[in-house]
C-alpha cells in the first residue's frame, strides 16, 4: 500500500529527517487546522442568527432587531475574514505537505474539494460582500436574501468538506489501482452518501449552532448583567435565541453523537476501543467517567465506571461485545502486516470525555441562563457574570476536542486501512522548509488571534449601534451606508 | 475533445479569471500606498474593491481545487515543490485579507497605517510571486522520475522567472490604477490616469521581452499571435487612458492579462509541469490526470455550475457599479 518502499540502505541522519519532517507536517496540520476550525463554526452558526435577526426586523421593523443584526453583523464578519483568510492554507497545505497523500487520493479527494470551492465559497464571499456593501444599494428584500443566501453555502461547504473527511474515515466507492499505485474514484453517489458523513455532517451542524448560540447567550447575558440600563431588552431577546439555540443545537448532537459512536465503532473498531482505552474485548462493556493511573493498561489507581455504557454507545445494546484494543491489534497485523496500529490512547480516551463534557456544561449554562431571566427577571449576580464570559468558549473548545479525537484516533491512518499517515508526506520538502512554514504561521495566527480578540471585545463593550438616519436615495454624493 | 484537455482548458479559464479579478484588486492594494494622500483617499482607493475582492480570490481556491481533482499528480509536485514561494503567498494572502476587513475598525492612525502596510506589502507580494511561478511552470523546473521536484528556492529565481514576476506586478499596478480611474471620480481619478501611463510604459517594455522571450521559449506560432495580441491590447488600454475612456481601458488591459494567460498555457500544453532535466519524467495533461470518471463527473459539475457563478458574480459587478470619491466616505466607523 505504501507507494515509496523505504530505501534498505538508508542511513540514520535520512531516517531521522524523515520522521522530523513527517512530525512537523503532523504538527502543522493540526495548529493550522484547530485554529482555522475556531472560526468556522461561529461563521456557521452566526449567519443564520444574525439572518433570523434580520428577517424579524424585515417582518416587524422593530428597531431592537436591526440593531442587533448590526451588533451581531459586525462580530460574525470579523470572525469570517479570519476564517477565510486562514482557509486557504487549508486547501494548498495538502499539496504543500503532503503531496504523496495528495497523489494517492486526489481522484477521489479532489473533488469534493473543488465543487466546494466552485458551489460554497463562491457564494458566500460575492453574497456576503452584496450583505456588507448593499444595505443601501439592495431592497430590503433582495439584501435579506443575500445573507440567507451566504448562510446556506456554510451548509453547502460542510458537507463537501466532511464528504471528503469521512472518506479518509471509511473508504467508500473506490478501488486501489496497484500500477498507478493510487486509489481511484468507482462510484462518487457512496462518496457524497458514506454513512460517516451522513451522520458527521448534522453532528457538526448541530455543534456549529451550539457555537453560535452560546457566542450570542454569553455576550448578550454579559450586557444584561454588566449594564442594565442599556438596551436590556434587546439584550433578552438575543439571549433568549441564542440559548434556545444552543439547547435545541445541544440536543440534535447528543442524538447524532449517538448514532455516530455506533457507526464508528462498526467502521472504525479501534477509534472506539481507544476511546475508553478499552485493551480486553468486553462484553458488556462499562464507559469510565475518568481514570487515574497509566493508561497504558498496566496500572490502574482509579476509576469511576459506569456499567454497560460503552456496550450502548457503540452497539446500542446494553449488553453488546466491545472489541478491545489487543483483539483489534491481533486482528490489523493479520490483514495489514506487523505495525502498531492503536493510536494515542491518552488523548483519545481524555478528549472524547472532554469534549462531551464541555458540551453538557454548555447546555446547563443555557438552562441557567434562560432561568435566571424566567418573566422578565433581569440577572445580577456575579456568577452569572462569569458564565457568560465562559460560555462562549465551550462549545468551541468542545469542537476542538471532538476533531482531535476523529483526526487522532483514526492514526496512524491518513485514509484508513489504506494510507498511513507516514506515507502521505511530501518526500521531498526539507525540514527546513516545513519548520519554516511551522513557525511562520504559528507566529502570524498567535498575532492575529490577539487582534482579533480585542477587535470582538472593543465591540462588544461598544453595545448595541445606534441607527444613522439615511440621507435620500437621489443625494448622488450621499456617503455609502458601509465603507471600509 | 478529450477530458484531460478540456479540464486543461477550465484550468486555464480559472487561472485567466483569477489574475484578470485579482490582478485589479493586487493592484488597487499597492496603490494604496502610492496614490492616495489622506487617509479619506486610502478609504476610496479600499472601498473601489470592498465588496469584490474575496468573491475575486475564490478563483485561485476553485483553480487550486480543480487541479487536485482533475490532476492530483500536477498538484502535488507543484504545490510541494513550489513550497517557499507558496508560503510566502499564503502568509500574504492571510494578512492582507484581514487587512481589509479590520483596517476600518478602529479609528486610529497607527492601527490604519499598519494595516495599510498590510495591504500593501499583502498585494505586491503575491502579484510578483504569481509572476514567477506561473513562468517557472511553463519554462520547466528540475523533476525527477518519481515527478518531484529536485530544485531548491534559488532555482525558481531564474531570470525569466523573475521577469515573469515583474511583469504580473506591474501590469496588475497598471491594471489596478485603470480600475481605480474606471470606479472613482475626482482628483484621485485623475492622479490614477497619470500613473497608469507611467507606469504603463515600464509595464510594456517588460511585457514585450517577455513575450518575445516566451515566443522563442515555446516557438509556436500561436504563442507569438497570442503574446502580439496582448501586446496590442495593453497598447490600446494606455491610449484609451490617453483620452478618457476609462471603462474601454479596463476592458484592454483584462483582455492584455487574459491572452498572455492564455499564451502560457498554450506554451504549455499538452504538458502541465515540463521537466528541465529529462523529456521523459515531464508531467502531462495525460499522465498526471484523474480517472476518466472523476473527470466526467467534475465535467457536469463544472459545465451547471460555473455559468450559474459568473451569472451572479456579473451581477454583483453590477450592483456595485457606481463611481465613488472622497464625498461617499462616512465619517468615523459604520457598522455593517
Amino acid at each position: 500500500m505504501e507507494r515509496r518502499a523505504p530505501a534498505p540502505a538508508m542511513t540514520r541522519s535520512e531516517g531521522l529527517t524523515l520522521m522530523e519532517a513527517l512530525d512537523l507536517a503532523r504538527w502543522q496540520f493540526g495548529i493550522t487546522t484547530v485554529y482555522h476550525f475556531f472560526f468556522v463554526p461561529i461563521t456557521i452558526g452566526l449567519s443564520f442568527l444574525v439572518a433570523g435577526l434580520q428577517t424579524a426586523w424585515f417582518r416587524t421593523h422593530k428597531e431592537k432587531y436591526l440593531r442587533l443584526t448590526k451588533f451581531f453583523g459586525k462580530l460574525f464578519l470579523i470572525n469570517f475574514a479570519m476564517g477565510v483568510a486562514t482557509g486557504i492554507v487549508q486547501e494548498f497545505q495538502f499539496g504543500m505537505n503532503w503531496s504523496d497523500y495528495s497523489r494517492f487520493v486526489g481522484d477521489i479527494f479532489g473533488a469534493p474539494l473543488a465543487i466546494e470551492g466552485l458551489l460554497a465559497f463562491f457564494l458566500e464571499s460575492t453574497f456576503l460582500g452584496l450583505w456588507i456593501f448593499g444595505w443601501d444599494k439592495l431592497t430590503p428584500r433582495v439584501h435579506l436574501a443575500t445573507i440567507w443566501i451566504a448562510a446556506v453555502g456554510t451548509l453547502l461547504s460542510s458537507y463537501f468538506i466532511l464528504a471528503a473527511n469521512s472518506f479518509m474515515q471509511n473508504p467508500v466507492g473506490y478501488t486501489f489501482n496497484a500500477e498507478r499505485g493510487r486509489a481511484e474514484l468507482t462510484d462518487f453517489m457512496a462518496v457524497l452518501t458514506n454513512k460517516v458523513a451522513l451522520i458527521t455532517v448534522p453532528h457538526q451542524i448541530f455543534a456549529c449552532f451550539m457555537v453560535g448560540g452560546a457566542f450570542m447567550a454569553g455576550i448578550a447575558m454579559w450586557h444584561v448583567v454588566r449594564h442594565p440600563t442599556r438596551d436590556v431588552e434587546a439584550f433578552l431577546t438575543a439571549l433568549r435565541l441564542g440559548a434556545i439555540t444552543l439547547l435545541v443545537a445541544g440536543l440534535g448532537v447528543i442524538v447524532t453523537g449517538d448514532i455516530h459512536g455506533k457507526i464508528m465503532t462498526e467502521v472504525q473498531p479501534m477509534k472506539m476501543a481507544a476511546a475508553e482505552g478499552l485493551y480486553e474485548t468486553e462484553k458488556p462493556a462499562p464507559f469510565s467517567i475518568l481514570t487515574i493511573g497509566t493508561l497504558d493498561g498496566s496500572a490502574e489507581v482509579y476509576k469511576l465506571e459506569i456499567p454497560r455504557l460503552l456496550s450502548y454507545l457503540g452497539t446500542g445494546s446494553t449488553n453488546g461485545e466491545v472489541q478491545g484494543i489487543n483483539a483489534l491489534q491481533a486482528e490489523y497485523e493479520q490483514k495489514y502486516g506487523p505495525g502498531d496500529y492503536s493510536p494515542n490512547i491518552p488523548i483519545t480516551y481524555w478528549t472524547f470525555r472532554a469534549m462531551m463534557t464541555v458540551g453538557f456544561l454548555a447546555m446547563l449554562a443555557g438552562v441557567a441562563m434562560l432561568w435566571s431571566t424566567r418573566r422578565g427577571r433581569i440577572p445580577t449576580s456575579r456568577w452569572m457574570l462569569r458564565t457568560a464570559i465562559v460560555l462562549p468558549f465551550l462549545p468551541l473548545i468542545g469542537n476542538s476536542f471532538g476533531w482531535i479525537f476523529t483526526e487522532m484516533g483514526r492514526q496512524p491512518w491518513v485514509v484508513f486501512g489504506l494510507m498511513p499517515t507516514a506515507a502521505g508526506v511530501s518526500p521531498g520538502t526539507t525540514v527546513f522548509e516545513v519548520l519554516l512554514s511551522l513557525v511562520g504561521f504559528s507566529l502570524l495566527y498567535g498575532i492575529l488571534a490577539v487582534v482579533e480578540v480585542k477587535l470582538l471585545l472593543m465591540y462588544i463593550s461598544r453595545g448595541l449601534p445606534v441607527l444613522e438616519l439615511d440621507d435620500l436615495d437621489d443625494d448622488l454624493d450621499a456617503p455609502l451606508a458601509f465603507a471600509y | 475533445m478529450e477530458l484531460t484537455t478540456f479540464w486543461f482548458i477550465l484550468i486555464t479559464v480559472l487561472w485567466v479569471g483569477y489574475l484578470v479579478l485579482e490582478g485589479f484588486d493586487f493592484g488597487v492594494g499597492m496603490l494604496v500606498g502610492v496614490l492616495a494622500q489622506n487617509d479619506t483617499e486610502r478609504r476610496v482607493l479600499i472601498n473601489t474593491v470592498g465588496p469584490l475582492w474575496d468573491g475575486n480570490e475564490v478563483w485561485l481556491l476553485v483553480a487550486g481545487g480543480a487541479t487536485f481533482a482533475a490532476f492530483p499528480e500536477w498538484y502535488a509536485t507543484l504545490f510541494s515543490g513550489f513550497y517557499l514561494p507558496l508560503f510566502l503567498i499564503l502568509l500574504a494572502l492571510i494578512v492582507r485579507g484581514v487587512a481589509f476587513e479590520f483596517r476600518g475598525k478602529r479609528d486610529d492612525p497607527a492601527w490604519r497605517r499598519n494595516w495599510d502596510i498590510a495591504i500593501i506589502v499583502g498585494s505586491g507580494l503575491p502579484a510578483l510571486l504569481w509572476g514567477v511561478a506561473l513562468a517557472n511552470i511553463v519554462h520547466g523546473v528540475p523533476i525527477d522520475g518519481s515527478k518531484e521536484y529536485v530544485g531548491n528556492f534559488f532555482d525558481l529565481l531564474n531570470p525569466y522567472a523573475l521577469l515573469g514576476g515583474l511583469v504580473t506586478l506591474t501590469v496588475f499596478l497598471v491594471h489596478g490604477a485603470i480600475f481605480v480611474a474606471l470606479k472613482t471620480v475626482g482628483e484621485i481619478r485623475v492622479r490614477a490616469q497619470a500613473l497608469a501611463l507611467k507606469v504603463g510604459v515600464a509595464a510594456g517594455a517588460l511585457s514585450v521581452v517577455f513575450i518575445v522571450w516566451t515566443g522563442i521559449d515555446q516557438g509556436e506560432p500561436l504563442v507569438w499571435l497570442l503574446g502580439l495580441l496582448a501586446a496590442a491590447a495593453f497598447v490600446a488600454s494606455l491610449g484609451a487612458t490617453i483620452i478618457e475612456r476609462d471603462g474601454y481601458a479596463f476592458l484592454a488591459t483584462s483582455a492584455a492579462i487574459a491572452l498572455v494567460t492564455v499564451m502560457l498555457f498554450v506554451g504549455l500544453f499538452p504538458d502541465v509541469m515540463p521537466s528541465s532535466l529529462d523529456p521523459a519524467f515531464i508531467l502531462t495533461s495525460d499522465n498526471a490526470s484523474s480517472t476518466h470518471y472523476s473527470l466526467v463527473i467534475m465535467s457536469w459539475v463544472a459545465v451547471i455550475f460555473t455559468p450559474i457563478v459568473l451569472m451572479y458574480q456579473s451581477w454583483s459587478y453590477w450592483v456595485f457599479r457606481k463611481r465613488i470619491g472622497v464625498q461617499h466616505i462616512p465619517d468615523g466607523v459604520r457598522v455593517p
